[in-house]
This record gives structure tokens, C-alpha cells and sequence, in this order.
């Protein structure tokens, strides 16, 4: 990660090395055929080349991502024949080891059997049992004639009807598909194919739905059951290039279709990040994360999206939105922006972004502290946060996830190794008597020039060791990073053996951290045992992000569904309690998952009637005949 | 999640009971020494954070509540923080108890040779008990027995300490402090002391919820309280002060405990130690002190027989299930939590709701003996009655009793004749038995007193007779009204019935436990319970008396006779005899010597009257009716009586006066 200087020379090189790399890279993998997808590409005003210009996502996203779970299709958690756990694939960390404590944990904690009970997801999308598409043959000419790529295959339309709610996936993996799916999806290519769609779409009264990386969790891709109109899903997937860096006021202009992960790889070629780091950004989009309010791990340095956002443009149906200057900051009434930042695709369709950039910073270093309970955690982060001295990262995770980061341990090659954690865990159990079941961890992860980080380190050290706080090393603090991302994909593994599982969150004033986790995880418990689960559920929280006046919190929640007719029915009572308990204790609807269709039931407790009146005139003012008819949100 | 725990109580007979066992029969039967010293190792809760008593004290005084009020009063006061802060700590120095484990033991010696003299059995229900150490494991419990006598606490800590239960702290009022020794014993065995009255006073009321709360939050231990607020000369159970129970469910309501377990706890006393005690404190008989001399005075019940107890440890009542739907606890998300503010009205009904109904579980689960209902009879026949004509119409009371759903305790298998037969030697200074004829004992006839003094010897056993009558009040106040309602209304349509219901509702709302806003319930209940028993007939618009209905509703009408007459006699008295210099202190004797008059006159023959509790509800019913005002002047606080109105109640309770207005919109 080291950059030694900051020098314009270097910036001048690294910039013309950016624009060559991008073409290379735009060059890369193109495996996807273009069967069934007719068009060109648009001829827009862009910087680089455009020929044959890709990101790591095809038109065709099924190719390489897995069309009944979460992401890449060759990437995946599963006990092999020796009933040890293994993740498959070449992409991750993890990738081709043995986890051998994972398959006892999953056993114990869930009461599963490996061996016994499977629940195997349907092998493949039984198309023909999905509704032909109800296409509006004027609109289709009329968008054949602009050119634009667009189709009405099974597979591609029941793509983009889902996000990854735990509902969504469960129907999928059933083979029992949803009620409703898009008619048509649409691939623009810039701005301006987008203005044509809306405009088409206006025209001939058609429903759009942007779908982004498809990474929601809010049901937010859901098509209305009850729309009778042809429903366009218009996929951003290929608006994916960065149109310009401005490296005098650290500023990118970014395609909004553009996902996380390329984006930041693109940046880095140059020496520069957004630094913005959802858990999602392998797969999340720019103008997902600007349409959901997302926010990104490393906040703390570099902000959450509204901090980063510097211009935005969207396509409504009234026409282009977009503010006229690029000053840092403007009083000019509401900022327009934040009608569009959360707005859930119900306004229209960002196309670009002007985002903030920095430096890849010189030096980074992991770090992990060990507290003796959760109630010390939270009081050290607590005291973080007052301090205003919170690492790029900080979180706090409660016994369970340590347990189960625990699990996740990979195969330890040498005897020393072992020996290594054998004698760390004599030392924290016996000689600081810590209890193994009540202890629990803080992973961090600091930025920036050396010096500056490593008094950082010492000075948050010190601040936890005031709270019985033992640093537990930079590896156990990367291993939680590295976790993040292939922790969705459990859930996947759960799946096939009858354990469903979930997560969700919250903000809450600091005040009140201890009590919503705690009233929350034994509101879960209780709800499973009255809706006749069979098995304890488990439940887990972290604190995920420390502000000035409190936190973010997020919570796992799964549970072995042996014996239940309606498993995700079940699930469903037991997540909306646990979401009246978190409102009862002072937590927010969402801190950045959203609302989607998932939770707009308590969008009016949560913003007052004034205030969802405020937000349903803009979207009749925007959007009068709801062509973005989503209905997300309102 | 949904309210398992709470049964309907539209048919409390559906509910199956526990049985009992006798915990004195072990004592009797093994050494009172090895058993005061036996290993005690009670289940604790499983979220304590375990600290000793003097802990507390610390952790309250450094209470974020505790301290914004002492700023707030010392801004206000303009002393030092320091000097309130001081004030605070002997706020809590007076109230905190001590709880050691070695008072315990010495009480547990002491009651078990007391009790086994005094009682014949102590009875609790086992069930009953496992399920509150299932509940003391899971969640911060409030124990809430009803109040009849001084024994209460002590017998509430006997039986947990026997059970190997958590033992409780117990609020318990400032007048027990006074005893010399046995005031910190009574400290060292559990109690915390509250001054009776301290309203207005931010910073005691601070110092004290937070006591409270700290000890249910970190589950030092269970929370015991009474929540008639004070001993129930009368035996009916008091309508509920809210004060401790605001405090206790605050904790729940701001999300600091997951939720919190009320167990309501019966206990039903054969005999009370207090009897006659009460009946002539009732009568303006000042209460003596609680002094030690007063109580080894009191030796001599030591020698006599007061039957047995029974205690019923009812079902834990979750809140957190009895707030679903009716409390919105995220209105406490706006301002910090630690201030003080008044609880919302949505709060304070449902904190209303749930004493009304914690109260009619204690009601429904006191275990009721025979005396009660021959007792019930014996008051509506003045003269006397035949012994078996006694017997037979207590028999006749029973199975009413039980249709009703109350919970009598009838030796089984005993002729009818020898339970009256006991229950009368039992209570052989209420009740005679000459020439084959039962009557009560009225006043010793003696030729040498005054005709006044003869009064109020007749009324002292009136009142003793009358504690045991409305032990069964419960069982029958709601068919009750409905009787009177219909004997008073001027037609048998429903809606005009119901009218009147309502209005004898509102009247006696002091007198009786009918939770305000239950209107509708309690009549259906009134309807449905008089249905089942034969006594009515629902007809689509009308109620209709049965033939054999007629005693039935004619029984029920003699009961709440002397609350009909006595709530008249003193409208009667404001109608004839205030002026406008009537002080609230004057009321009482004004009142009593009224009505003295007026039975000396020959013209009035119901003694209840001369009750002050009676006295003091007819004044708070009409307070609230708005039919008199409190007014103060200077320092006093004078009566305005419009007797206007007064007098259409009075009229309206005699029947005399058609009820007003409809208020029968759900019907």
C-alpha cells in the first residue's frame, strides 16, 4: 500500500498511466456472448476509448454469478466428503482451505446435522413456469430505434427481480420464483441513452426500476405485484467508466453504474481511493450507494456517500437534475441532493457522479483488541468516539461473532502456529481471566502516513487498555476485515441445511447501545420460541461504526428450521418484533440498508406524518404517473 | 408477544387452581433451629450484577438521575450541590435496608414458634412458587401480596426464605421505623422505609426511585410492595396507589430491563390478628404507634387461635405482554433518560390498568372460608336464623359462590352442619349459637353504659362482622350491581339497566375494585355471571328476572345495601347539615355523630355508615362527581358542597330519581 510521494510529477505520470491502464483493463475479460441482446454501444463523450469497454459485471451477470445466491458462482462454502468445511474457489483469501472447526460449531450451534438433514436449493430456473413478459410494443420500437440493448430472457428478467433478502433468495432456491419479474431489461451505455429510456418510458407509460449491483436487502427490487404495466428494469451495469479525475480538487466524475470494487481498483492505478468501503462493494453500485444513503466502513476517515458526493446528475421524469457549480458547500435552500440520496429509485435514475478522491494512503495497519465483555467494549468505544480519535475502522463484536470468528479459523499449517495460539489463549483465559464465553473483540484498521498512525495505534491502545482492553494482534484484526466479505456467502451454506439466516441494523445514541442489543437479541430469542422454532436461535451484534452521538449496530440472526411449515414466514414475524424492539429502544429504521418495501411500514412513526408528506410531494412533483413505480419507500 | 401469561377472567373457574400444601406440618415436625440455620442458597437472577447493599447506596448517589435532580434543586434552592447532595445521602441513609441473611435466620427461629402457636396451618401453593423461581431466574420480579395485617411481610419473607427463594426487599412505611430494635431488624430482614407523604419533594422522590430501580435493574432482589398503599382495615381490597408501581415499571417502559415479572400474591387470613383493632380505628379509634412496647403488649394474641392462612402465589404477569399494543415505549427516545418527567397519559392509564388488574388477580385467588358466607347470611338477618335454616341457605351461598368462580376452601367430605358448627366456634365473639338459633353477638349488653357507648359497641362487631362479608365482596359486587340497577331502573330494557349500572359504577368506584374504563366489560361480566346462574334472562332488548332468579337478586341487593344506605345517609348529611365552614378535618366526627343520631333517633339502622373508610370514599366519590369542592382557605381546606347535586345523587341511589343520560354507546 506504500506511496512514498505526493509529488505532481507523479501525479501527471500516474494519470497518464491511469488512462492507459484503463484501456487495457476496459480490454479484459469479455466472456459473455451477446446471445439474445441486440444494440450497440452508445458513442458518448468520454475521456478514454470506449471500444469494447467492460467491467467485471456482463449484461449477462448470470455467467459468473451465482443466479440463487450470493455472488460469484465459483466462490462458495461447503462441507466435503470428509464432512470438513472448505471454500471453494480462487478469488478470496479463504479460497481453497479447510475450515475444520466450522462444520462442529455449525452443528452445536444450530443443532444441525451435516450428515442427516439437507434442504438442496432446485438446480436450475425452470423457465417456462415464469409469466411471458408483458411488453409494450410501442415502447419496444420506439427504444429498438435508439439502439439500446436490451432483452426479455427468463433468466435475465428473474435476475433483476430480487435483491438478497433472505425471502427473495429462500423463493429462488425453492424454484418458486416470484409474482411478479420484469418484462424487459435494458442496458444503457452513458447519460444520455438513460434521458432516451426515460423519456420512452414517459411516453408510452411504461414502469421503470434501475437495478444497480442487485445487492439490496430491503426488497427494494421487488416488482410491485399489483403493476399491470410493462416493468423495465434498467440495469446501470454498463455505465461503468470514470469520465474524468479533477487531481487539482481531488474529484472524480464516475459513471454510476460503476461497482464498487472497479471503481476502486481504477482509482488506485492512479494512487488515488474514494475510501469508500460498503461490505457490499464487491458487487454494489455508485448509484445504489447514492440512492440508498450507503455507508462505508472506513467512514471515519473519508466520510459515509453524502459526505463524498460533490455533484450528482439524475434522469427524472421531468427532466435532468443536477446542481450547477462544484462548491464544497452551498446554502441555497434544502440541499437538493438529499432528495435524491435515499430516495430508493423512486425519483429516477443517477447516471453520474462527482465524487471525492484521496491519496491511497502511505500506511495501513490492522489491530485487534481483546475486552473482557461486551459492556467494556462498547464503554471503550464509547470513549473513542468522545475522544474524536476513532481508527478508519472500528468494530466491536459481541461473544457470538467471536465464536464464530473462531470457526472461520482456516487450517493452521505448522505446530508452531498452533502452539503460538495455544499459549495466547492460556494467557487471556488464565492469566487475565478472561471468560471465553463472555470475552469479545475490537478489530481495527488504521490509515495514513506511518508516523502519524502508529501514535494513533498507541493512542487508542491506551484508551482501550483503560477499559481491561488487551491488544490481540494485527492478524486476529485482518481476519475480521477479511471475513467480511466471505460472510455473506455463509449464508448460503446455511441454507442447504435447513438454517436461515439474516441480518439487519440500526443507529442508537450511545446511551442506549447496550440495552437495544441486549433487548433486541432476547426479543429474538423469545419470538422463536413462541412462533415454535425448534432450536435456540443465534443471535449476534456488533457496533459496525462509532459517531460523535452514538453508533451503528448490526445484527446476525439465524436459526435451524427443522419442523416448521413456513420457515420464512417465521422469519419474517420474528424480524419485524425484533425491528419493533429496536424503534422501542431508541434505534433508527436504518442506518444504511434503507427501507425499501421491507420496512416502510414504519417509515411514518419513523419521519412524522409532515415529514412523509414532505418526501410523497416531491415524488409527485418528480415522478406524477410513477413511471419509477418501485415503491420503495413511501 | 403475545400474553399467554394472563387467563381470562371472565371465568376464573375455567382456570384450574393449585392445590396447597401446610408448611407448618415440616416445622412441627423437625427441629426450628436446624431449619433457621440451613444452608440458604436461593436461585438468583441471571442478569445480577451482584453487589452488596451498601453498593447500592453508592451506585444511586451516583445515578445520572440523582444527580440532575440535585442540580436542579440546588438552581432552584439556591444551596450549595453539596449540601444537597449531602441531604440526598441521608435521604437514602434513613431509607436503604440492610438485608443479612443472619436477621433472617433469627425471624425464621422466631415465626416458626409464633406461628406454630397462633395458626393451625400455613398453606402455600407449590406451583405457585416454582413458577416465581422460574420467573425470579429470568427476569427483575415484583412481588405485590395483598394487605391485611402487619404479619404480611413477615410472612411473605418466612415463606420464601423456607422455599429457598431469593428473599425480597420490601418498601414498608416510615411508621414501622419507629419501633426501637425491631424497626432495624426489620431493616436488616429486608425492609426499606418511604415516608408516607412527601409530595413535591423532587429530591426524596428522586433519591427513592432510583433506589428502587437500581435494585430491579440489577436484579439485587426481588421487589416486594403493596399496592393498596396501606393495611385494609376492611377487607376489601383498596383501590391501587400507583406510585411505586410507576417507579417499578419505568425500568421496562425506558428499555433498561427486558421486561419485568409481577407476581400478584394472595393471602387470606381465617382470622385476622388485627380484628377488632381495625373495626375500632374504622370507628375514630386513633391507631396506636407502632412502638416495641406495643407490640410485646400485644403478646396475649399468642395465646389464642387464629386458624390458618392460605397464601397464593398467582401467575407472574409479564409487562412487557401487558404493554403490547397499549404503551408506545419509543416516546422515551427523545429526551435522556435519567429525566425525571410526568408519565404520558397513555403511560398512566396503563399503569392504572395494569394495579386494577393485578388487584382483581389478588381478589380472585383469596381462598375464602365458610365463616364468610355464613357471616353474609347472618348480617342480612339481623334477628337470627334457625341453625339449619343457616346451614341450609350456606349452602345455598356456596354454590352461588362457586358459579361465580370464588375460590372456596369447604373441607371436603365434612356434613354441613359441623363446617357451621366449627366456623362458629371459630369465631364464637362474633357469633352465638342459643336454643338452636344462630345470631351474631351485638355489643356486650351491659345496662351500665350510655346509649352512645351502646352504639358503639354494636357497631364494633357490626364492622368485625362486616370484614368478613366483604372478604366475598369480589365474588359478587359485579351480579350485585346489576341487581340494584335493575331493582332502580324504570324499566327492564337493557340500555335503561345499563344506565343505571353505569351510574352505581361510577358511584362506588372508591368502594370497590372497578377499574375505571370497564364500563362495558363489567356489566357483560354482570350479565353473563347472573345468566349462568339462573337468575336473569337476556332477551334481545331487555333483562328479564327469573323465577328462582328472585333470591338470588334479593341476596345480592341486601349486600350492597348498608354501601346504598350509608352513601345516602351522608349525602343526607351535606344536604341537611354542612355549611359552608366545613372543614375536610371536621367531616368525620361531623359525619359519624350524624349518623349516631339518627340510629339513636330510631330512623337509620345501618352501622356501616359509621365506618370512616366508608365515610372517606362517599367523600372522595362525590369529590369526584363534582358535587363538592375542596376549597382552601388560609390553611384549611374547607368543603363547598353543592347540594343540589348531592342531593339528585342521593336520590338517585334510592332509586327515587330516574338515571340521566345515555351513555351506552357500545351496547
Amino acid at each position: 500500500m506504500a506511496s512514498n510521494s505526493n509529488s505532481s510529477e507523479r501525479q501527471r505520470i500516474a494519470q497518464q498511466r491511469l488512462r492507459v491502464i484503463t484501456g487495457h483493463l476496459l480490454k479484459r475479460e469479455d466472456p459473455v456472448a451477446d446471445s439474445g441482446v441486440t444494440g450497440t454501444h452508445c458513442k458518448a463523450e468520454a475521456a478514454g476509448s470506449n471500444e469494447a469497454k467492460k467491467g467485471t459485471v456482463p449484461k449477462k451477470r448470470q455467467e459468473i454469478m451465482k443466479w440463487n445466491g450470493w455472488g460469484y458462482s465459483d466462490s462458495k462454502f461447503l462441507f466435503n466428503k470428509k464432512g470438513q468445511a472448505e471454500f471453494t474457489g480462487k478469488r478470496y483469501r479463504l479460497s481453497g482451505m479447510i475450515l475444520p472447526s466450522l462444520k462442529d460449531w455449525f452443528e452445536n450451534t444450530f443443532g444441525a446435522n451435516v450428515k442427516q438433514h439437507k434442504s438442496p436449493a432446485t438446480p436450475s430456473l425452470n423457465a417456462s413456469a415464469l409469466p411471458a413478459p408483458n411488453l409494450n410494443d410501442a415502447f419496444l420500437q420506439d427504444l429498438k430505434a435508439t439502439g439500446i440493448p436490451f432483452s426479455h430472457e427468463a433468466d435475465d428478467r428473474v435476475f433483476r427481480a430480487h435483491g438478497h433478502c433472505l425471502h427473495e433468495i429462500f423463493a429462488l432456491r425453492e424454484g418458486r420464483g416470484f409474482q411478479r419479474v420484469p418484462d424487459m431489461v435494458t442496458w444503457p451505455s452513458c447519460h444520455n441513452d438513460v434521458v432516451k429510456i426515460v423519456e420512452l418510458a414517459c411516453k408510452h407509460n411504461v414502469c421503470v426500476i434501475p437495478f444497480g449491483g442487485g445487492t439490496s436487502v430491503t426488497g427494494a427490487l421487488e416488482c410491485p405485484p399489483e403493476e399491470t404495466r410493462c416493468i423495465v428494469s434498467l440495469d446501470t451495469s454498463q455505465m461503468n467508466r470514470i469520465l474524468w479525475i479533477d487531481e487539482k480538487n481531488l474529484v472524480a466524475r464516475v459513471e454510476a453504474g460503476i461497482i464498487g470494487q472497479d471503481l476502486e481498483r481504477l482509482l488506485n492505478e492512479g494512487g488515488y481511493c474514494t475510501g469508500h468501503e460498503p461490505d457490499s462493494m464487491e458487487f454494489s453500485s455508485l448509484g445504489g450507494w447514492v440512492a440508498t444513503r450507503a455507508s462505508g466502513m472506513k467512514k471515519n476517515i473519508y466520510g459515509n456517500i453524502e459526505d463524498l458526493v460533490v455533484n450528482i446528475k439524475v434522469v427524472t421524469p421531468r427532466g435532468v437534475m443536477e446542481k450547477s457549480c462544484q462548491g464544497p458547500r452551498m446554502s441555497t435552500g434544502p440541499d437538493i441532493h438529499h432528495f435524491i440520496l435515499g430516495s430508493e429509485g423512486t425519483l429516477g435514475v443517477v447516471t453520474e457522479v462527482t465524487m471525492k478522491i484521496r491519496p491511497i494512503p502511505e500506511y495501513q495497519k490492522y489491530g485487534s483488541v481483546v475486552f473482557p465483555n461486551f459492556e467494556a467494549g462498547v464503554a471503550c468505544l464509547r470513549e473513542v468516539a468522545r475522544q474524536r480519535c476513532a481508527p478508519a475502522s472500528i468494530r466491536l463484536m459481541d461473544n457470538e461473532q467471536f465464536q464464530f470468528g473462531h470457526a472461520l479459523k482456516p487450517q493452521v499449517s505448522s505446530i508452531f502456529t498452533n502452539f503460538v495460539e495455544g499459549l495466547k489463549k492460556f494467557y487471556i483465559t488464565k492469566f487475565k481471566g478472561f471468560d471465553t464465553n463472555q470475552l469479545c473483540v475490537a478489530t481495527l484498521l488504521f490509515e495514513g502516513d506511518r508516523d502519524k498512525v502508529l501514535q494513533h495505534e498507541k493512542q487508542v491502545y491506551d484508551i482501550a487498555a483503560k477499559f481491561g482492553g488487551l491488544a490481540a494482534g494485527e492478524d486476529n484484526g485482518q481476519r475480521g476485515y477479511i471475513l467480511t466479505f466471505v460472510i455473506a456467502y455463509l449464508r448460503d451454506l446455511g441454507l442447504e441445511y435447513y438454517v436461515v439466516a439474516e441480518s439487519f441494523e440500526t443507529s442508537v445514541p450511545w446511551d442506549r447501545v447496550l440495552d437495544l442489543c441486549r433487548n433486541v437479541k432476547e426479543r429474538i430469542v423469545r419470538e422463536c420460541k413462541e412462533r415454535g422454532v425448534q432450536f435456540q436461535p443465534l443471535t449476534s451484534c456488533r457496533v459496525t461504526q462509532t459517531y460523535d452521538a452514538g453508533a451503528c449496530i448490526y445484527f446476525y440472526f439465524a436459526f435451524n428450521y427443522r419442523g416448521l411449515a413456513e420457515p420464512v414466514h417465521t422469519y419474517e414475524q420474528v424480524e419485524r418484533a425484533a425491528r419493533d424492539e429496536i424503534l422501542a429502544n431508541g434505534g433508527s429504521l436504518s442506518h444504511h440498508h434503507g427501507v425499501g418495501k421491507l420496512r416502510k411500514e414504519w417509515m411514518k412513526e419513523s419521519v412524522s406524518n409532515v415529514g412523509l408528506g414532505m418526501l410523497r410531494s416531491v415524488k409527485d412533483y418528480v415522478d406524477p404517473d410513477n413511471i419509477f413505480g418501485n415503491r420503495n419507500l413511501l | 408477544m403475545a400474553s399467554t401469561t394472563l387467563y381470562s377472567q371472565r371465568d376464573p373457574m375455567l382456570k384450574k387452581r393449585d392445590g396447597f400444601e401446610d408448611i407448618l406440618e415440616e416445622r412441627r415436625n423437625s427441629s426450628d433451629l436446624k431449619y433457621a440455620l440451613r444452608c440458604y442458597a436461593p436461585v438468583l437472577y441471571k442478569g445480577l450484577t451482584p453487589c452488596k447493599a451498601n453498593m447500592l447506596k453508592n451506585i444511586v448517589l451516583q445515578s445520572d438521575h440523582v444527580h440532575y435532580v440535585i442540580n436542579q434543586v440546588s438552581q432552584e434552592s439556591g444551596e450549595a450541590p453539596d449540601i444537597i447532595h449531602e441531604e440526598a445521602s441521608v435521604i437514602l441513609e434513613e431509607m436503604a435496608h440492610r438485608l443479612t441473611i443472619s436477621t433472617v435466620r433469627f425471624f425464621a427461629f422466631a415465626l416458626t414458634k409464633a406461628f406454630k402457636t397462633i395458626f393451625q396451618h400455613v398453606c402455600v401453593n407449590e406451583e405457585g412458587i416454582q413458577r416465581l423461581q422460574q420467573a425470579i431466574q429470568e427476569h427483575p420480579v415484583v412481588l405485590l401480596p395483598s394487605h391485611r395485617s402487619y404479619m404480611d411481610f413477615l410472612l411473605m419473607s418466612y415463606i420464601l426464605y423456607t422455599y429457598d427463594l431469593a428473599l425480597p426487599v420490601i418498601a414498608a412505611g416510615m411508621d414501622f421505623m419507629g419501633m426501637k430494635i425491631i424497626g432495624e431488624m426489620l431493616r436488616m430482614s429486608g425492609a426499606f422505609f418511604i415516608r408516607r407523604s412527601f409530595a413535591g419533594d423532587k429530591l426524596y422522590w428522586a433519591v427513592f426511585s432510583e433506589y428502587v430501580k437500581t435494585m430491579l435493574r440489577n436484579g439485587f432482589a426481588p421487589i416486594e410492595f403493596f399496592l393498596e398503599g396501606t393495611r385494609s382495615r376492611t377487607c376489601k381490597s383498596l383501590t391501587p396507589k400507583l406510585g411505586l408501581l410507576n417507579i417499578v415499571m419505568e425500568p421496562f417502559l425506558k428499555g433498561e430491563v427486558f421486561d419485568v415479572h409481577l407476581v400478584p400474591i394472595s393471602i387470606s387470613y381465617e382470622r385476622i390478628l388485627e380484628e377488632s383493632l381495625y373495626a375500632r380505628e374504622l370507628l375514630g379509634v386513633p391507631k396506636p404507634k407502632e412502638s416495641t412496647s406495643g407490640l410485646l403488649k400485644a403478646r396475649r394474641i399468642l395465646s389464642e387461635n387464629y386458624g390458618s392462612i392460605h397464601v397464593y402465589f398467582g401467575q407472574p404477569v409479564s409487562i412487557r405482554s401487558l404493554a403490547q399494543g397499549k404503551v408506545n415505549r419509543s416516546k422515551h427516545n427523545l429526551v435522556p433518560r435519567h429525566i425525571p418527567r410526568k408519565p404520558t397519559k397513555e403511560t398512566q392509564s396503563f399503569v392504572n390498568d395494569t394495579a386494577y388488574r393485578i388487584v382483581r388477580l389478588q381478589e380472585n385467588n383469596m381462598v375464602l372460608k365458610p365463616w364468610v358466607l355464613m357471616v353474609s347470611i347472618l348480617l342480612q338477618n339481623p334477628e337470627g336464623l334457625e341453625l339449619s335454616s343457616l346451614a341450609e341457605q350456606t349452602l345455598w351461598l356456596r354454590g352461588l359462590a362457586q358459579t361465580y368462580g370464588a375460590f372456596l376452601d369447604w373441607p371436603d367430605h365434612a356434613p354441613s352442619a359441623k363446617v357451621v358448627l366449627s366456623s362458629l366456634a371459630l369465631h364464637r365473639d362474633l357469633a352465638c349459637v342459643s336454643r338452636g338459633r344462630v345470631s351474631l353477638v351485638l355489643g356486650e349488653p351491659q345496662c351500665s353504659v350510655s346509649s352512645e357507648e351502646a352504639v358503639f359497641n354494636r357497631a364494633v362487631s357490626l364492622l368485625s362482622c362486616a370484614s368478613y362479608r366483604n372478604q366475598i365482596l369480589h365474588v359478587f359486587v359485579r351480579p350485585a350491581l346489576l341487581a340494584v340497577a335493575m331493582g332502580n331502573a324504570a324499566s327492564s330494557k337493557k340500555d335503561e339497566v345499563y344506565n343505571c349500572f353505569s351510574f352505581l359504577r361510577k358511584m362506588f368506584s372508591d368502594e370497590f375494585i372497578l377499574c375505571p374504563g370497564d364500563t362495558v366489560q363489567d356489566f357483560e361480566e354482570a350479565c353473563y355471571l347472573l345468566g349462568k346462574s339462573g337468575s336473569v334472562q337476556m332477551l334481545q332488548q331487555n333483562i328479564v328476572v327469573t323465577d328462582r332468579g328472585q333470591s338470588t337478586l334479593s341476596f345480592l341487593t341486601g349486600l350492597l345495601e348498608p354501601y346504598l344506605q350509608g352513601y345516602q345517609v351522608v349525602c343526607q348529611y351535606f344536604c341537611e347539615e354542612s355549611c359552608d365552614s366545613l372543614t375536610e378535618k371536621r367531616y368525620i366526627p361531623a359525619v359519624r355523630s350524624f349518623a349516631v343520631k339518627l340510629i339513636l333517633a330510631g330512623n337509620l339502622r345501618c352501622y356501616e355508615v359509621l365506618s370512616s373508610d366508608m365515610q372517606k370514599n362517599v367523600l372522595s366519590a362525590l369529590l369526584r362527581m363534582g358535587a363538592v369542592t375542596k376549597v382552601k382557605i388560609a390553611d384549611q381546606v374547607t368543603l363547598r358542597v353543592n347540594k343540589l347535586a348531592v342531593n339528585s345523587l342521593e336520590d338517585t341511589l334510592g332509586g327515587r330519581l330516574p338515571t340521566q343520560k345515555a351513555v351506552l354507546a357500545r351496547l
